[in-house]
């Protein structure tokens, strides 16, 4: 087996190892919605995806969470909670705010449609 | 308390001594440290500003300033122009009472001045106030406070939902898409052309050299392809990839990308390569765009049919309606009608909002709302639902539900939230998909790695273009398309029937269903006693009997006595006023009628004062075997006759109970009537098994007991009494009452009122759910068959190796397949019932 072939075998395993770490066991970062004017609020950016992804509520106090979506792509146009039943339109362009209240603490996904972009809420 | 913010914040403004306000400002895309600095010293360096904090991590914007010497409106501005953008909304509040252009200044400056609101113009013309506004400083309340402090109403007129705006939003991708397509299938020609040259006629005797220059050129071509018409696959990969995420965007744009960069080096640098290997494959980046992106075009106008129901339904709302408003008929838009409004409508004309009937009489066609084909009689008191169409007469009715309340509306948000829901098999696939991209990306590694290693010559071009078909091929949106695009048709395609579906789980858990609980009174039958028999004995002709008894109960209250005056009116008979009318509890009335002494009432009133029956006891046995209830009547104390008075049954009830039998249900009855009359009622709709004397309370536990033999249950009843069942049963369908249209308790909600609708939901359920799998037989065998073919399992066999451009064509039209498959459930037409 010439070196070549050892070296590139060996970058494989790397990137490999890196794609597995980097998609899958890597901590995401949180972002923790903050009281304004009573609820928690959030704001989301919906581009290719959510910005921020993983938020982190209270449990049993109403949390708002306003999207944006900057993009036009059918993929993101709609927002499902859906452990919360609550689905909703995201036209580009336009602040859509969603309400909901966590009342137990635990971990509740929201994806688009498809469940190809996807977020956590986590109520504590 | 919205209201107090409204008021503190006026306070605050007015006031000299303690001119200080605060502010909260959520703040898009201020993620970094270096980006809060950033925005402190801009909204710092503002006069009146006496102090910003703006917290990265929340991404709030903290501000203390004096009202008196800036506004918020500027401190907004100042971020917005730092390159970030505040959360803000939009909202047109209807205000009552413009009628000159002099009230617009008041009322725009007392909006401008409440807290939170950024700018804000008030238009005479359709007497609104277009508000703009912080959503996290001031709200629908503060706002109205305002409003009325400059001594105008302001009402919560509900935003119409745009049809339009969706269907505007998809032409306008559609077109883009396109047009990135267009850019990218010109493009592909000469590319692909001079990807070959030895096998294209007239450039085979090129030089290499040459054939290098044209590559290079080539190579601009595709990179503009790559960066025009590929453009949101390399954002869409790059904003997932921050958030350590991957799609379908990523997996496109490092193929893509990948071959269009191995193609550079081969040709800056071909001395890399073995002799002869260093091959250029733009074509590769430029078709596969080309293909994708039609793909994606395709899919976005099949998606558009898929919501086609939701649009029906909104188009069914009238735009206008004509008012009494000081007593002149007024036409307003439809959104301005308000509670207690009279409104009238002619002949023709849509109903705008839900009310009851004040005057007048026609027949109003319901079938868009409730299913139901046959025009519904309306008179005085009776309610009207909003979006029906009025046939024959004119009409005037009080508006009781009006904008988010009205049945309408209740039916289209229901609608789409159920659309928007997940169905439990969705949460397998999204386990699945959620895997699926960097699984896909360690196959391309993989086979990268094995065509390196065990490959033929070429090894590195052999394992660069496996890789890319790898990462082609990959079609993660059909997974994810599966299942919501079939239940948004099938759900839609329900709701045109007059059928709710909750939600996906209450699809899912319909299609499963073998047994069907069906409530007697007000489900299988009218829930109302009519008349049914009149039997008579010798020398009284049974048009006499009617009307008397009927005269006789002109002033009973009781229902059994209403339903014979009903029969009499329907035939027409004159009835006559009775005199010393007298009720006898438990047995019957007395009265006298024509100066012909009556009694009717039951066999105990007729025991009682020694009428004999005698000779009518073989009548009497039909009727009670039938479930009729007789009434006994004499004639100046001679038996005269009996009427029988019972609950019918609804018109298609036995057609209904047929069909849920053709399905392979087991259908039940539940009633709270004695043994006797509940198979009476059982026996005529073809129902075998009855539940008979149950308690109301006891339904619940009827629902348990059948659960408990193992069957997966579907009650249906009316909703209000019902409730415990519904929930109880694995699928709750409720049969609604024309504008209650949304009942909590149910899973299904029938608007129509009728029993062919449970076996509509049974059956559309099933078919979506044998749609929905299969899209997922059809996605998951694609992607499983796909990726091994293209990652060249199949080589050392038979030597066979996807091209790339097959990988990309296949991927594209996977997904559309999916959605055109979703959309074959549109053709449905329900079964013969």
């Amino acid at each position: 087996m010439s070196v070549d072939i050892i070296l590139v075998d060996l970058a494989v395993i790397v990137a490999i190892a890196w794609v597995a770490w980097y998609f899958w066991l890597s901590e995401k970062e949180a972002v923790r919605a903050v009281a304004a004017s009573g609820a928690q609020e959030v704001m989301i950016r919906v581009k290719g995806g959510y910005d921020p992804d993983v938020i982190v509520v209270d449990s049993g106090r109403p949390v708002r969470l306003h999207f944006d979506r900057q993009e036009t792509a059918s993929c993101s146009e709609m927002v499902v909670f859906p452990d919360f039943d609550v689905s909703r339109r995201l036209p580009e362009g336009e602040l859509v705010t969603i309400e909901l209240t966590p009342e137990t603490p635990g971990e509740y996904e929201f994806s688009c449609q498809m469940g190809m972009l996807r977020g956590r809420l986590i109520a504590n | 308390m919205n209201d107090t913010n409204g008021l503190s914040s006026r306070i605050n403004i007015s006031d000299a001594v303690q001119d200080a306000a605060n502010a909260e400002l959520s703040v898009l895309g201020m993620t970094c440290a270096h980006c809060s600095t950033a925005i402190e010293e801009t909204v710092s360096a503002i006069d009146g500003v006496r102090a910003v904090h703006a917290n990265a991590t929340s991404g709030v914007v903290h501000v203390a300033y004096e009202p008196s010497r800036t506004r918020i409106g500027a401190i907004v501005e100042a971020v917005e122009r730092s390159g970030y953008r505040v959360g803000r909304e939009t909202l047109r509040v209807p205000i009552d009472g413009i009628h000159c252009a002099s009230c617009v200044t008041p009322i725009e400056e007392a909006l401008t001045a409440a807290h939170g609101v950024l700018d804000a113009t008030v238009s005479p013309a359709t007497e609104t106030a277009t508000v703009d506004y912080l959503p996290s400083v001031a709200d629908f309340g503060s706002i109205e406070a305002a409003i009325e402090s400059a001594g105008y109403r302001a009402h919560n007129g509900l935003k119409q939902e745009e049809p339009d705006r969706e269907a505007a939003d998809r032409e306008a991708e559609y077109r883009s898409l396109m047009r990135k397509f267009w850019f990218a299938a010109i493009i592909s020609v000469p590319v692909l052309a001079t990807a070959y040259p030895e096998f294209v006629p007239g450039l085979s005797g090129l030089s290499r050299t040459t054939v290098r220059w044209i590559w290079a050129v080539d190579a601009l071509l595709a990179l503009a392809v790559l960066l025009y018409s590929g453009r949101h696959f390399i954002t869409g990969a790059v904003a997932s990839f921050r958030r350590r995420s991957a799609d379908m965007n990523t997996l496109i744009a490092i193929g893509t990308g990948a071959a269009w960069l191995y193609s550079v080096v081969a040709i800056a640098v071909p001395t890399l390569f073995p002799e002869g290997t260093a091959e250029a494959f733009f074509d590769v980046t430029a078709v596969v765009i080309a293909l994708v992106v039609l793909g994606q075009a395709l899919e976005v106008r099949a998606k558009g049919r898929t919501s086609a129901a939701i649009r029906k339904l909104l188009d069914l709302q009238a735009k206008t309606a004509r008012v009494i408003r000081d007593g002149v008929e007024v036409d307003i838009p439809v959104e301005e009608v308000e509670v207690d409004d009279v409104v009238v409508i002619r002949p023709g004309e849509k109903v705008p909002v839900d009310g009851t009937v004040t005057e007048g009489a026609s027949a109003i066609d319901e079938s868009m709302v409730t299913g139901e084909s046959i025009p519904v009689e309306k008179g005085p008191g009776d309610p009207v639902i909003g979006a029906t169409i009025n046939r024959a007469g004119s009409l005037k009715f009080k508006a009781t539900k009006v904008g988010k309340d009205t049945a309408l509306a209740q039916i289209v948000k229901m609608v789409r939230d159920a659309q928007g829901s997940k169905a439990p098999i969705a949460r397998t696939v999204d386990v699945v998909s959620s895997y699926f991209v960097p699984a896909v990306m360690i196959v391309a590694l993989l086979a990268f790695g094995a065509w390196y290693t065990f490959g033929p010559s070429p090894q590195l071009t052999y394992a660069i273009v496996v890789a890319v078909t790898v990462l082609i091929i990959a079609c993660p949106c059909a997974l994810g398309l599966a299942t919501p695009m079939s239940l948004m048709v099938g759900v839609g395609k329900a709701a045109e029937k007059g059928v709710l579906i909750r939600n996906g789980e209450a699809l899912q858990a319909s299609r499963a269903l073998n047994a069907v609980i069906l409530d007697k009174t007000g489900t299988i039958t009218k829930g109302q006693p009519e008349l049914t028999d009149v039997l008579t004995s010798d020398g009284f002709a049974e048009i006499d009997v009617l009307r008397l008894a009927a005269s006789a109960e002109r002033r009973s209250e009781h229902p059994l006595g209403e339903a014979i005056v009903r029969a009499a009116q329907a035939r027409e008979l004159e009835l006559a006023e009775p005199e010393g009318f007298k009720a006898i509890a438990g047995h019957g009335i007395e009265a006298t009628v024509e100066e012909r002494s009556i009694l009717l009432g039951n066999r105990k009133l007729m025991t009682d004062r020694d009428i004999d029956f005698g000779p009518m006891a073989e009548g009497l046995t039909r009727l009670s075997d039938e479930g009729k209830t007789a009434m006994f009547l004499a004639i100046d104390g001679r038996p005269a006759g009996i009427v029988a008075v019972a609950d019918t049954l609804k018109d298609d009830s036995s057609a209904a109970v047929a069909a849920l039998h053709r399905l392979g249900l087991e259908v039940v009855m539940l009633t709270g009537d004695n043994q006797r009359t509940a198979q009476a009622i059982a026996s005529q709709v073809g129902i075998e098994r009855v539940l008979a004397e149950v308690l109301p309370e006891e339904k619940a536990a009827q629902v348990q007991k059948l659960q408990a033999e193992g069957k997966r249950v579907a009650m249906v009843g009316d909703g209000i009494n019902d409730a415990p069942a519904l929930a109880q049963a694995d699928v709750g369908i409720a049969i609604g009452t024309g504008t209650d249209v949304a009942i909590e308790a149910a899973d299904v909600t029938l608007v129509g009122g009728s029993l062919t609708g449970v076996v509509l939901a049974i059956d559309v359920s099933k078919r979506t759910f044998r749609n929905i799998k299969q899209n997922l037989v059809g996605a998951f065998g694609y992607n499983t068959l796909g990726i091994p073919i293209a990652a060249g399992v199949l080589y050392p066999a038979f030597g066979t190796l996807l091209s790339p451009l097959i990988a990309g064509a296949a991927m594209a039209f996977s997904s559309v397949t999916v959605v055109t498959n979703a959309n074959r459930l549109r053709r449905y037409r329900p079964r013969e019932a």
